[in-house]
């Protein structure tokens, strides 16, 4: 699926390993949280990054202990609707420190791009057949905000700020 | 600093660029969503919680509209404008809703950028009306005006409003998210059935705080909120709030539609639990980053303006005269106004209810009448009332009586505030795809039953709350008198409860026994009116009575011919 960063397609650096497929060790690979858990010991040693794919369901104190193990959280949307992972994205930013890329997989639409990057997220999987152009356009289309988060260049006060594109 | 120009319209929060222009914007971003919709690269699953969160619902026979009134309060431009819509959109009316809104029933899809254009000329728009976010906040009609208020709720409904647009964390809530906040004691609010009720209020220093209910509600599983705060420092206030609906967020349901609002959520952790939850999440985002500055505050109280008042004298002369030479003019003063915090003003109710009309239903024409009537006695201003009528905050008392003429001229003068024919009714199977019943036709019978103004003035402060459905929209858990509608077989039955309050002392209504048809309906709701007037003492309310001498009376008297 297409990847979007900073407004457009870009290439996906990451593989993402299915449950039971090895895992490769010489490029970055993101496995779910559930198969860190039951291998942890089998990620000692590996050179190459690693990023861990959670569920809508797994929060971010969930995850937070091993945090530094990796270099990307992919955080699953089962449906657009489900907005857990707007919290848990903030979370991880602001509650545990974490500098790592975070990712959306699953279902988002474009319509959420501005969300998710004020919420923390960096990147985006986009449905196959995505329009570019929406994602980009998500960026400029509303340029005033009302609350404190992270993308956040120009606070006015508390409640009003500039976005930048 | 943008400069504002000196609002015309007394306590309107005035915009500046800053807030028009994000509107537009909003118009302009939904038109887009329009057209990946009409071209296909929006899929309906994903388009509609767009239109909602523009206040665009797909209802029985055609698209409604519900427009953004924030804690119901706007200016007389501002209704022209939704009775232009009206005119132009719709079938010339609009309908007032239990959350201070106005809904139009009748609209195309493709018209609603266009509307929403208009409406952002006079600073208005739809967002967040609809759809799993947070609610346009609600708060007292008298809000601002009210001689009983400790602290001015508009500023910090504001506030919310402000904050809670497009908050980036929560617009993809389990479910909708409905806070109303009140300033006074009194409470005309129903705080304690909303996902997050706050009163606002005064420590002994005079500093502004908040105390916070939290998971009441209506629907199909009741609940009164539950004290989780009693003080919640002002700059503390949207923090606090921050941490309820972070909590909600990560841990409320989203398995199952009707256990997905957060007052599911309280009842399944506890109170105590839910309270825990909040404060770890509360002591974690305290600090510089979420504190809401006086300066804020003042910033936005500051756009709020004041009425220019002027000094007079509460009852003058020719106020007096008028009410002992017309008795009809001195029972709508004592039923329909209400003590103003300035001597020599009042605040007005204009009642949406006449007998035998449809509850919150406001004509175009009516719309303009009375925004004249706003603009020549009350700054410009008006409100709109969770009980479904229009206030006039502002009024002269020696102009009660020329405002009053006028409405009576024009049938908008009944005096049934708060009074058996003030009744409050969701759009039911008229219009909604999720009424079981309609509501509307026997709002109207029950109102023609009692129209007689003198006998409803007798009976008391009696509120009667009819919905279509289980949903509860027209809020008959907490009516005085409710009415349920349901389905038995493809047939409209109606199920009464008795003893509900929406006030601080709230109560959920007892069923009263079974389901009656429509007509048997309106008899019931006159034989328990006869039972009560037998039973009360000297200026005992309603409910009241009932507490003393229990269902039993009620019940053998309603069901006496079954």
């Amino acid at each position: 699926m297409p990847l979007i960063k900073d407004g457009r397609i870009v290439e996906d650096d990451w593989v993402a390993v299915a449950d039971g497929e090895p895992v490769p060790a010489d490029r970055p690979a993101v496995v779910t949280f559930e198969r860190w858990q039951a291998e942890r010991a089998s990620f000692d040693g590996r050179n190459a990054a690693l990023g861990v794919r959670v569920k809508s369901g797994t929060l971010a104190p969930a995850i937070a202990p091993d945090l530094d193990r990796f270099a990307l959280v992919a955080i699953e949307f089962p449906k657009f609707r489900d907005g857990r992972g707007f919290s848990t994205a903030r979370e991880l930013r602001e509650r545990y420190g974490y500098g790592g890329e975070i990712r959306a997989v699953g279902h988002v639409i474009p319509d959420q791009y501005r969300f998710l990057l004020r919420t923390g997220f960096t990147s985006a999987e986009a449905p196959e057949n995505t329009n570019p152009e929406s994602w980009a356009h998500a960026l400029t289309e509303i340029t005033v905000a009302f609350q404190p988060s992270l993308d956040d260049p120009q606070p006015l006060s508390l409640l009003r700020r500039r976005l930048g594109s | 600093m943008n400069h504002i120009a000196p609002g015309r319209n007394a306590g309107v929060y005035s915009y500046d660029d800053i807030d028009r222009r994000f509107v537009a914007e909003r118009v302009e971003q939904f038109r887009a969503q329009v057209e990946r919709r009409l071209s296909g690269e929006l899929t309906e699953d994903e388009f509609k919680p767009l239109r909602l969160m523009n206040g665009l619902y797909l209802q029985l026979h055609a698209y409604m509209l519900r427009i953004a009134v924030p804690y119901g309060v706007l200016t007389a431009r501002q209704l022209r404008k939704l009775a232009e819509i009206g005119r132009k959109y719709d079938k010339g009316y609009g309908h007032f809703t239990t959350r201070q809104n106005l809904q139009f029933n009748w609209i195309k899809l493709e018209d609603t950028p266009a509307i929403l254009h208009e409406l952002a000329e006079v600073d208005m728009h739809a967002l967040q009306t609809s759809g799993n976010c947070v609610r346009n906040v609600t708060t007292d009609q008298f809000v601002g005006a009210a001689r009983d208020e400790v602290v001015d709720g508009r500023v910090y409904a504001e506030i919310l409003r402000q904050w809670t647009t497009l908050h980036p964390e929560f617009t993809f809530l389990p479910r909708k998210f409905k806070i109303a906040i009140m300033g006074s004691d009194a409470d005309r609010a129903a705080i304690r059935v909303h996902d997050v009720g706050v009163f606002a209020k005064r420590n002994e220093r005079g500093e502004v705080g908040f105390t916070f209910y939290v998971g009441g509600g209506l629907g199909r599983s009741p609940f009164i909120g539950k004290l989780i705060r009693d003080w919640v420092p002002e700059e503390d206030f949207v923090a606090y709030l921050e941490a309820i609906l972070r909590v909600y967020n990560q841990y409320g349901r989203r398995d199952n539609i009707y256990k997905a609002r957060i007052k599911i959520l309280v009842h399944e952790l506890g109170q105590e639990k839910f309270t825990q939850e909040v404060e770890e999440e509360f002591a974690r985002l305290r600090g510089p980053k979420y504190r809401l500055a006086p300066e804020v505050v003042d910033e936005i109280r500051r756009r709020f303006g004041g009425p220019a008042y002027e000094t007079l004298t509460d009852e003058p002369e020719s106020f007096q005269a008028a009410k002992s030479a017309n008795p009809d003019f001195a029972r709508w003063v004592a039923v329909n106004v209400l003590a103003h915090k300035v001597p020599g003003y009042a605040a007005a109710t204009i009642s949406l209810k006449p007998a035998g009309g449809i509850p919150g239903d406001a004509t175009s024409e009516q719309m303009e009448l009375i925004a004249d009537l706003a603009d020549a006695h009350s700054f410009g201003e008006l409100r709109v009332s969770h009980a479904q009528n229009l206030v006039l905050a502002h009024v002269r008392q020696d102009e009660l009586f020329t405002l009053w003429t006028a409405l009576e001229a024009n049938g908008l003068g009944t005096p049934n505030a708060g009074l058996i024919g003030d009744i409050i009714a969701c759009p039911g199977l008229d219009y909604c795809a999720l009424a079981n019943a309609r509501s509307i036709p026997l709002a109207q019978a029950i109102s023609a039953r009692f129209a007689d103004p003198a006998r409803q003035q007798l009976i008391g402060e009696l509120g009667i709350k009819i919905s279509g459905c289980i949903n509860a929209c027209g809020h008959h858990h907490v009516g005085a008198i409710g009415i349920l509608g349901v389905d038995k077989k493809g047939e409209e039955f109606y199920q009464i409860t008795v003893g509900g309050d929406p006030t601080l002392t709230t109560a959920i209504g007892d069923i009263l026994g079974p389901a009656v048809t429509a007509d048997e309906t309106v008899d019931a709701i006159e034989a328990i009116v006869e039972v009560y007037l037998s039973n009360r003492h000297d200026g005992e309310r309603f409910i009241d009575t009932l507490k003393r001498v229990g269902h039993g009376p009620f019940k053998e008297r309603v069901y006496a011919a079954h």
